[in-house]
């Protein structure tokens, strides 16, 4: 990959160019799906980007300090990784990309939700703490089975490369990884019935209680971007493979769109988990199969 | 710089978040600010959203007389919403402290304590009052701007009651 395709991929597609319009039309899928469960008409179609203008009008509290420095640099680090990981993902065919970018993959959409936990903490409310806390464990919980998943498809690959697993046949191994992945995207997108960290009107606001202004418009943005990559790397690994670049991306666009609107409906449907069952869920009933799929990727290695 | 100011004030009518007080009400009111979420009355079609933290929000909803207890809170919660902010005093108590005035626990009604941009009177208001005065409010959010309110404004948002200055 040439500095060129990079840039090219980093800020146009799938980078920011369609990134940023993709989250808020991701974050109006997901308000608007709810509101159609319960009955209601929902909010307006550019609702997510009147917020972001909104909020990057108003004015923040003065923090003056190492603290108020470190509050506006993480909503900023978040989303630069996460625009980052959706930039990374092998949407158009023959894009390019290098051995080992699918660990560069996980590293870059792992940093939000250590942005998130760090955020909380610097910003020294007790809401935010708990909600910091409650965001660790339960990273804790779900990147095992997410880590383990994400490994037996490549080792069932015997690569680390992600333009490979994006051509890969579809196996039943590979189908049991993809939908282990599926099972960790609604904890790792804080929705429900794992939406502890930011549990709303339960500890205010978790770990963004004491954010305001532009700084809560990146962090909408960052959590819009999240839902592109998580989506986009489903929607990357079950793609059929296909010569032309509309085709590939049109494939794209509409298998991110069908896993936003699966898991919507899913929190729309679902109650917040107590954090105690969250752990128990994930260690107990996914992490037994997360451990069959990657022990059969290995098996099926060695014998072959 | 015309069309950002441009998109900025409709985003600000738009997209209004609320941060819901509670300074002595008896839960009449709160219920029917639930009940204008409710799908029935669906105020997220305004864009309105109910947030969980006072940084978040742009319009505070104050139910209640304003209580000797309370009346610090608000005043805190009302230095934590981010300008620019518009408050609402929901219900005919934090007007004019209704049936509990002259009461020696009660240092109401609301608008001496903060300036007030919409009164919903009513006890309690029905939802489409409250949905009316939120609209009101984001409305006067929109043409403000970061200038500081006004504060012997104050407008009526449903019904013909205007609140009153009340003799202590």
């Amino acid at each position: 990959m040439n500095l060129i395709t990079a840039l090219a991929r980093l800020l146009i597609f799938p980078g920011l160019l369609f990134a940023v319009p993709a989250a808020w039309f991701f974050l109006w899928v997901e308000r608007k799906a709810v509101a159609l469960m319960q009955q209601r008409v929902g909010p307006p179609f550019m609702q997510p980007f009147f917020d972001f203008v909104k909020l990057l009008g108003k004015t923040t509290p003065p923090r003056p300090g190492i603290a108020g420095a470190l509050m506006r640099a993480w909503p900023l680090l978040a989303v630069s990784s996460a625009a980052g990981a959706v930039g990374l993902l092998p949407v158009l065919p023959s894009s390019g990309g290098f051995e080992g970018d699918l660990i560069l993959l996980l590293a870059l959409l792992e940093l939000p939700s250590i942005c998130i936990i760090a955020a909380g903490f610097s910003s020294r409310s007790l809401f935010g703490e708990i909600g910091s806390a409650r965001e660790a464990a339960l990273s804790v919980s779900y990147n095992i089975v997410f880590l383990l998943a994400i490994v037996s498809i490549a080792t069932s690959q015997r690569t680390f490369r992600l333009e490979a697993l994006a051509q890969m046949h579809p196996s039943f191994l590979t189908a049991l990884g993809i939908v282990a992945i599926v099972i960790c995207l609604p904890a790792k997108l804080h929705i429900n019935p794992f939406s502890l960290p930011n549990a709303e009107q339960e500890i205010y606001a978790g770990p963004m209680t004491e954010y305001a202004g532009p700084e809560l418009a990146m962090w909408e943005l960052a959590h819009g971007l999240e839902w592109v990559a998580g989506t986009g790397l489903v929607a990357t690994l079950i793609a059929p493979h296909v010569t032309a670049a509309w085709l590939a991306g049109c494939i794209f666009v509409a298998l991110a769109f069908a896993t936003v609107l699966l898991l919507s409906v899913l929190a729309a449907a679902t109650a917040r988990l107590a954090i105690d069952s969250t752990v128990r869920f994930y260690w107990q009933a996914t992490l037994i199969f997360a451990i069959l799929a990657i022990s059969s990727a290995i098996l099926v290695r060695f014998r072959s | 710089m015309k069309l950002w100011k441009r998109l900025m004030c409709t985003a600000r009518r738009r997209s209004p978040w609320l941060f819901h007080m509670n300074s002595g009400s008896c839960n009449g009111c709160d219920i029917e600010i639930v009940a204008a979420l409710s799908p029935r009355y669906d105020a997220e079609q305004l864009g309105v959203r109910l947030e969980g933290s006072p940084r978040h929000a742009d319009i505070l909803c104050v139910t209640g007389p304003v209580t000797q207890k309370a009346v610090g809170a608000v005043k805190t919660v009302y230095d934590q919403v981010c300008g620019p902010k518009a408050v609402i005093a929901i219900g005919s108590c934090p007007a004019t402290t209704n049936v509990f005035i002259d009461s020696r626990t009660l240092v109401g009604p609301l608008d001496k304590h903060i300036p007030v941009d919409v009164f919903v009177p009513g006890c309690p208001p029905r939802p489409d009052a409250i949905i009316a005065g939120v609209a009101k409010a984001a409305g006067i959010l929109a043409e403000r701007g970061n200038n500081p309110p006004l504060t012997e404004i104050a407008i009526a948002a449903a019904g013909p009651a205007a609140p009153k200055e009340v003799q202590p």
